[in-house]
């Protein structure tokens, strides 16, 4: 971009320097959470109930806290849970979505106004509004605490066909006339050509939906009362809840296991993952 | 319609005509999603609705209509209305709180060159961390004895200070939590707003006289940025008025910091009084169609690859 001015005038030196302290200070505010968990977990528990601010840990505690953690609660448990829910849930909502937001970007048929009013309307409708009564269905069915009390709710992304529909629109009209031409069904022209085209909006959709699925509390809570069918954010709380008195150590390295999966895709894959978070505030 | 558009494309596309094949094929492929749209978000809204005109509890022997009685007794009962002030408090806090600190920071971000991925990394950290857990590590940094901002304040010759036990602290001390949750998500929106500002804006105002930095962000930053700050504010809103995961780690909705979902909870999943529950949520829903019906407007320019 610009050539780096050395020296510095006197008052863009003093907006640099401003500039840097104020950001320190906050990076301090938003990272020092995290390095307080890991210098925690890896404490012995007479040096945590000292309390006090010394930051370097007087003795390494780490093998005893994380496996203390594994132990207490099945953590690996909660992330096989969490896998297989986003999992679920993420193949099923491209599955439908896909389907649908080609249709409503592409393909004139009766009753399409409608539909696309009624995924706008959707989008305003966050899960806790159909919770109550898709409670009582599954408990009338005898459905509650299952991987598929889990994920029905979220079958239906509104948001996916909104935005995969935004995307299709954009292909253009030409290559899809041309392949009816040549013979192609409206099924393999989607699948063979207009989602590949789309697979950058498709990724960030995935990232999104990983991320809101796995670190979602509110509707595990309502349907799951097993320990076993758990996904990370549940089983912390039932960690945190449990016998952990002065184990502080314990919970934190809990903490530290259950946060690292995400944070580790993040530094990773950072483009990806913020384009993926960021493209809604629909959380 | 169908008939007369036939014969034009015969020769073209040999099996079917245009019209009658996308007709089968958009009615075909729209199945899954509109009987998904009917079973999980239209008929349980009806059903809510129905809800929350009875006094339906789980166990009851029989029904009663109540009519809009749920939402007379909401209004006067002192826990909803707790719950609903501490909700409005929280996002009172978070809303200005998250859109001044994210355009700050975004502002200063955008300025650095070398060090604008660290600050990038840096802030967005506590999005990607699952809140559920940060929110325990908070419990212990919050700690009365032996949390290190307590020692801090001690060190300074300041009280202790219960942020997670004194009532009167407690939806302060979330709404900091929330904040550290959510400028990193603000600072990325904003950034992108930043970078969309043409250049040349910025060189007609300095012929304009407004060569200051104050005087560039008065008269260009500001304006250009009107609809990312709007929509920021939107989904600041909405994100705040759904509190719960912190809530539901650190206090459990006791004393001081019950908030509307909490309620919504306890009514419905843990006291399975249905009908009283299902009113919260029509009230609920109610706001969030206040903040969505203006975000689904601007969603159309959001969206963009």
């Amino acid at each position: 971009m610009k050539p780096a001015h050395f020296p510095m005038p006197a008052g863009r030196l003093l907006r640099f320097a401003g500039a840097h302290a104020v950001l320190l200070l906050g990076a301090a505010f938003m990272l020092l959470p995290f390095l307080w968990m890991l210098l925690t977990a890896v404490r012995a528990p007479d040096e945590i109930l000292l309390g006090g601010l010394n930051p370097i840990p007087r003795s390494f505690h780490a093998v005893e806290n994380f496996s203390a953690a594994l132990q207490q609660a099945p953590l690996l448990r909660f992330m096989v849970n969490g896998v297989i829910i986003c999992g679920g849930i993420l193949i099923i909502q491209l599955i439908v979505a896909i389907p649908a937001a080609y249709a409503l970007a592409k393909l004139r048929f009766p009753g399409r106004g409608l539909l696309f009013a009624a995924v706008i309307g959707g989008l305003c409708i966050p899960i806790q509004v159909p919770a109550l009564p898709i409670y009582l269905a599954l408990a009338e069915f005898g459905l509650l605490d299952s991987y598929f009390a889990m994920m029905v709710p979220f079958f239906l992304s509104v948001f996916a066909i909104f935005l995969f529909r935004q995307t299709f629109r954009g292909f253009p009209d030409e290559i899809l006339q041309a392949a009816r031409v040549d013979g192609l069904g409206e099924f393999e022209i989607l699948w063979r050509i207009v989602v590949p085209s789309a697979l950058p909006a498709i990724a960030a959709f995935s990232i999104f939906s990983i991320v809101a699925h796995w670190n979602d509390l509110y509707w595990p809570m309502i349907v799951i009362q097993r320990m076993d069918y758990a996904p990370p954010p549940l089983g912390m709380l039932f960690f945190a809840n449990s016998e952990t008195g002065a184990s502080y150590g314990v919970l934190m390295a809990g903490a530290t296991i259950i946060t690292a999966p995400l944070v580790l895709v993040f530094l990773l894959a950072r483009r990806r993952f913020v384009q993926g978070i960021t493209m809604t505030g629909i959380k | 319609m169908t008939t007369l558009a036939l014969a034009p494309a015969i020769d073209r596309v040999p099996q079917r005509s245009r019209p009658v094949r996308e007709w089968l094929a958009g009615t075909l492929f729209v199945v899954p999603a509109t009987m998904l749209l009917l079973a999980i978000i239209i008929a349980p809204l009806l059903c809510l609705l129905i809800l929350s005109m009875t006094d339906y509890e789980i166990g009851a022997m029989q029904i009663r209509w109540l009519g809009l009685g749920n939402f007379e007794k909401a209004l006067s009962d002192p826990v909803f209305r707790r719950a609903m002030g501490n909700t409005l408090l929280y996002v009172a806090l978070v809303l200005p709180g998250g859109v001044i600190l994210g355009l700050l920071v975004a502002l200063l971000v955008h300025g650095r060159t070398r060090s604008r991925a660290f600050y990038e990394v840096a802030y967005f950290l506590p999005v990607t961390a699952t809140l559920i857990a940060m929110a325990a590590v908070w419990q212990f940094l919050l700690h009365p004895k032996l949390g290190p901002v307590n020692g801090l304040l001690k060190a300074a010759g300041f009280p202790e200070m219960g942020f997670i036990s004194e009532p009167s602290l407690l939806i302060p001390t979330l709404a900091v939590i929330g904040l550290w949750n959510l400028i990193g998500f603000n600072m990325i929106l904003f950034l992108a707003g930043l970078t969309a500002i043409p250049r040349d804006l910025y060189d007609a105002a300095e012929i304009d006289g407004a060569g200051g930095p104050i005087d560039r962000f008065l008269t260009v930053t500001w304006p250009q940025l009107a609809p990312t700050t709007m929509f920021v504010a939107v989904t600041t809103s909405i994100t705040a008025f759904k509190v719960f995961d912190t809530v539901a780690v650190l206090t459990r909705g006791r004393d001081g910091s019950e908030v509307l979902l909490y309620a919504i909870y306890l009514e419905g999943f843990q006291y399975f009084k249905i009908g009283y529950s299902a009113a919260l949520t029509v009230i609920f829903l109610a706001f969030m169609l206040a903040f969505s019906v203006f975000q689904a407007f601007q969603l159309d320019r959001r969206v963009h690859y």
